[in-house]
């Protein structure tokens, strides 16, 4: 009785009715197509859509609930003694009879709920099923039962495909909404345990909390500043790389470069950009951080070998071809009369491109180096793989600090309690890390919007 | 225009050949040179870059894909072996698999290596040998029994630190004390390598075989069966939605408040950081749908919702490269819209699509950090049957290999790091080809 077999038994229903439809339709006019309203392919689909559609709706609430309506009814069986149990102790209860009933083993007292549980499930499981099949049979019968050639079946299926698509759509929006309530919920669970004052002004991070009340060292500190100074600190150092390479690299290629160094240096640029962020943390680890530790030492300099400036610099690079590809379409959509005029008037091709190419290309610039910015925020495994773990309060790029995604995937790795503050400061840490980003963008998007010279 | 008799006297005044012009005008061209040579090597170093990371992974990862063997005569001692039973091949597979190899690998090297006696050097010894040595044993006995009771050479395959050594990654300059290989065993290694003994060959294993706690013995298959898996969730799930939400958003939307804001989640949607989606599929997938954890259906499924965006937004470009007039001509012959998009639009859009979808599944093949925050981390060996089992991926093996403090996995991280690019080029190259063989230029 799984969900699977009533799932395929409504396919086998909907090719049923699609059939019976199809030669019915060119039954009801003998054969002559052309006094049918729509195709006989349209009634099939239609009567066989209309029997699948409410058949997979009772499916739908069936999977969805079934859990639940069971969970409802057992402890109704159970009594007012259960009832009053904790919701801990009652999940649990819960859990030992539904294990009864699927391996057979365990307390033996149980084996009357179990019993009770298989049948009650076996209920429930019957009379989805009948109904599903049962309503889904009607429904295409009663298609079947109003078809006439002059029912316009087509322009059913279309809306039906329409209201599909509209769904599709919707999915956007779901998965927004999804991220900022989840992403809240547990925040607001993280925020009964600490304040959000401690949380963003505290410069003390330290998540462990105890487990025993006399454990040393373990107190948990959630001050997220120290974290947030990390990120920004990789950050700058990133940007301050790929910044003027990026921007020049597109530049060079745009106006300076023919059009042989273009073909092979485009593709380069976009191998570069197509490397995983875990190939570019490994090598930031491998090869990047030794080097500056060395060099650092050749000169007597103290370098962590977990230093920002390691993460910084190959998140640089990382950084590189977005906003070389993004800047140079900015420079290539500025009118080639501008470059001419400027041209013309004398100017060499370095002070066209100063004065009059990069200040017309501004907002596309800055637009995406504010977006470059926020990929550089989130940016996740070069700093997982390269940066430290110790919240270090430091602007100093030769120490290592750790970021809010490294914490996050610290605290959610390996085993976890759900419900502990530890767990819980990831999400408020993503959070954070969400509203940021989306920030950075929506601001980007508005200079580009706002500031855009129009030429027309 | 009322200033020019101004302007008149001003130009009129400039000499343009004398020495203040012509100073002014060099180092105008002085500047010029200047921002062309920085500008040129902005570019150079973007590209330097991508050497240094591609030849570093090549230059460790590719004696990765070879493996070290020692050649050494082993006595299949009937005495340690038993009574098996050669008839039932059933029960003889049993018995080989529970014999007890190590005593026979151990005696063997007792006779090759007369000397060592002591209880801790035969230890030494044997740890030339991997793990995986037993397995090779049992291989040739089970190849073919006769061999039982003989002495045969067999190649067994040897540890990391002896590979590591042969391959010149393992210094024997640096003291003895701070390299996982004693004098002693460079010694025995030296003397068999001598002696021709020890081979170096391709190591198949390390594409056919799943992650193992030992560096000689792990390979890449079931990660990368992890990844298909997951990949194939990815797909089935994004490209449905993401072409079904473009065709919805190029050809049918009404102007209203709803498609606006479609649009501007989509966009925001392409730019939240992945881990943000970890962090979704953790919450929702797994604690609130119970769904299993580190399955390739959750990966899966978190990574649909983060290619979704990218799938949309390079459909919706395809759908609106081609003309209104095919559009125009179909509808005028009679077509129902819905009819005109699914019969002509996809189907020429199609090509434009796919090269879109497959560069969104290449970005999905390289991602780790939501994969990480659903819990595909851990530590497996076995390959995963279905959707439903836990499993990991290409990237995140990556990941725990590059964890791992053990020399001889260095090389295995690079290597997987090859396989791994290997397959983004292959769709890349794919997603290219498809492009320039079927787009059409109208």
């Amino acid at each position: 009785m799984s969900a699977y077999l009533l799932f395929i038994i409504l396919i086998l229903i909907l090719t049923c009715f699609y059939y019976v439809a199809k030669n019915r339709s060119l039954l009801l006019v003998d054969g002559d197509i052309k006094k049918l309203h729509s195709l006989p392919t349209h009634y099939g689909w239609s009567a066989g859509v209309n029997s699948f559609i409410p058949g997979f709706i009772i499916l739908s609430i069936w999977a969805i609930s079934k859990d639940s309506l069971i969970n409802k009814l057992m402890i109704s069986q159970l009594g007012t003694e259960a009832a009053s149990l904790p919701a801990f102790e009652l999940n649990a209860l819960l859990n030992n009879i539904s294990n009864y009933v699927a391996t057979g083993a365990g307390d033996e007292n149980l084996a009357v709920y179990a019993e009770y549980y298989r049948t009650v499930s076996e209920k429930i499981a019957w009379s989805f099923f009948l109904a599903s099949i049962g309503v889904s049979c009607i429904s295409g019968y009663y298609t079947l039962y109003k078809m006439s050639p002059a029912v316009n079946s087509r322009n059913h299926l279309e809306t039906i495909i329409k209201v599909l698509l509209l769904a599709f759509s919707v999915i956007a929006i779901i998965t927004t909404i999804g991220i900022v309530f989840s992403l809240l919920f547990e925040s607001i669970r993280f925020f009964d345990q600490i304040s959000i004052t401690e949380f963003v002004f505290g410069t003390k991070w330290s998540p462990q909390t105890a487990i025993r009340a006399d454990q040393v060292g373990s107190s948990g500190a959630f001050g997220a500043v120290p974290l947030f100074m990390g990120t920004m600190l990789i950050t700058v150092i990133a940007m301050l790389i790929a910044g003027p390479i990026g921007l020049l690299s597109a530049i060079y290629m745009a106006e300076f470069a023919n059009k042989r160094i273009r073909k092979i240096a485009k593709p380069l640029l976009e191998i570069l950009a197509g490397i995983p962020t875990v190939v570019y943390g490994f090598i930031a680890a491998l090869v990047v951080a030794p080097f500056i530790r060395d060099t650092g030492a050749l000169f007597g300099l103290e370098i962590a070998s977990e230093s920002a400036l390691a993460a910084g610099i190959v998140m640089g690079v990382m950084i590189i071809p977005l906003i070389s590809s993004l800047s140079d379409d900015v420079i290539s959509v500025v009118p080639q009369s501008l470059r001419e005029g400027s041209l013309g008037l004398g100017a060499t091709q370095t002070e066209t491109i100063l004065k009059v190419i990069l200040p017309s290309a501004l907002p596309g610039v800055v637009g995406a180096l504010l977006l470059a910015t926020s990929r550089a925020i989130g940016e996740t495994m070069i700093v997982v793989m390269a940066a430290g773990m110790a919240a270090n309060l430091t602007i100093n790029p030769l120490e290592a600090v750790t970021t809010v995604t490294v914490q996050i995937v610290a605290l959610l790795t390996g085993d976890q309690e759900f419900a502990s503050a530890k767990t819980l400061s990831a999400f408020a840490l993503g959070l954070a890390l969400f509203f940021t980003t989306l920030a950075l963008n929506a601001i980007a998007l508005i200079i580009v919007k706002k500031y855009r010279e129009q030429y027309d | 225009m009322t200033d020019t008799p101004d302007n008149d006297q001003a130009t009129a005044r400039v000499t343009w050949h004398s020495e203040e012009q012509k100073s002014r005008l060099k180092s105008r061209y002085r500047k010029e040179k200047i921002f062309k040579f920085f500008a040129m090597s902005s570019l150079a170093a973007a590209i330097a870059a991508l050497v240094v990371v591609l030849g570093s992974i090549i230059m460790t990862g590719s004696s990765g894909f070879t493996e070290t063997r020692i050649e050494m005569d082993i006595f299949l001692d009937k005495t340690i072996l038993g009574d098996l039973p050669t008839n039932d091949r059933q029960e003889f597979e049993k018995q080989v698999a529970g014999a007890n190899i190590n005593r026979i690998l151990v005696s063997s090297l007792q006779k090759e290596f007369p000397e060592v006696t002591k209880r801790s050097d035969v230890f030494a010894l044997l740890r030339l040998f991997s793990v995986g040595a037993q397995t090779d044993i049992r291989d040739v006995i089970l190849n073919d029994p006769s061999v039982i009771g003989e002495t045969v050479p067999v190649d067994l395959l040897a540890s990391s630190n002896v590979d590591m050594l042969i391959k010149g990654n393992i210094s024997r300059d640096i003291p003895e004390t701070d390299r996982k290989i004693s004098d002693q065993q460079i010694a025995w290694v030296d003397q068999l390598n001598n002696a021709g003994k020890v081979t170096q060959g391709f190591n198949w294993s390390f594409f056919v075989s799943g992650d193992s706690r030992e560096p000689e013995l792990a390979g890449i298959w079931s990660a990368t069966i992890g990844s298909f898996l997951t990949l194939l969730v990815t797909f089935l799930i994004a490209f449905p939605i993401g072409v079904g939400s473009a065709i919805y958003l190029e050809e049918f939307a009404p102007k209203n408040r709803l498609t606006d804001l479609i649009e501007i989640n989509i966009n925001n949607l392409a730019a939240v950081p992945s881990i943000i989606f970890g962090l979704l599929g953790l919450a929702i997938f797994i604690n609130y749908i119970n769904l299993p954890r580190s399955a390739p259906l959750v990966g899966g499924l978190t990574l649909a919702l983060m290619t979704l965006p990218t799938i949309i937004i390079t459909s919706r470009a395809a759908l609106k490269a081609v003309p209104p007039s095919i559009k125009e001509a179909a509808i005028g012959l009679g077509a129902s819209h819905m009819q005109t998009v699914f019969h002509h639009v996809l189907p020429l859009s199609m090509p434009g699509i796919l090269t879109g979808s497959i560069i969104g599944m290449a970005q999905a093949l390289g991602e780790t950090a939501p994969l990480i925050m659903i819990g595909m981390v851990a530590f497996i060996v076995d390959t995963p049957g279905s959707i439903m089992e836990a499993s990991t991926a290409l990237p995140v093996q990556v990941y725990l290999w590059a964890d791992s403090p053990e020399r001889g996995f260095l090389e295995k991280t690079s290597a997987a790091i090859m396989v791994l690019l290997a397959f983004l080029i292959i769709m890349n190259g794919l997603a290219i080809w498809l492009r320039q063989k079927f787009e059409k230029k109208w």
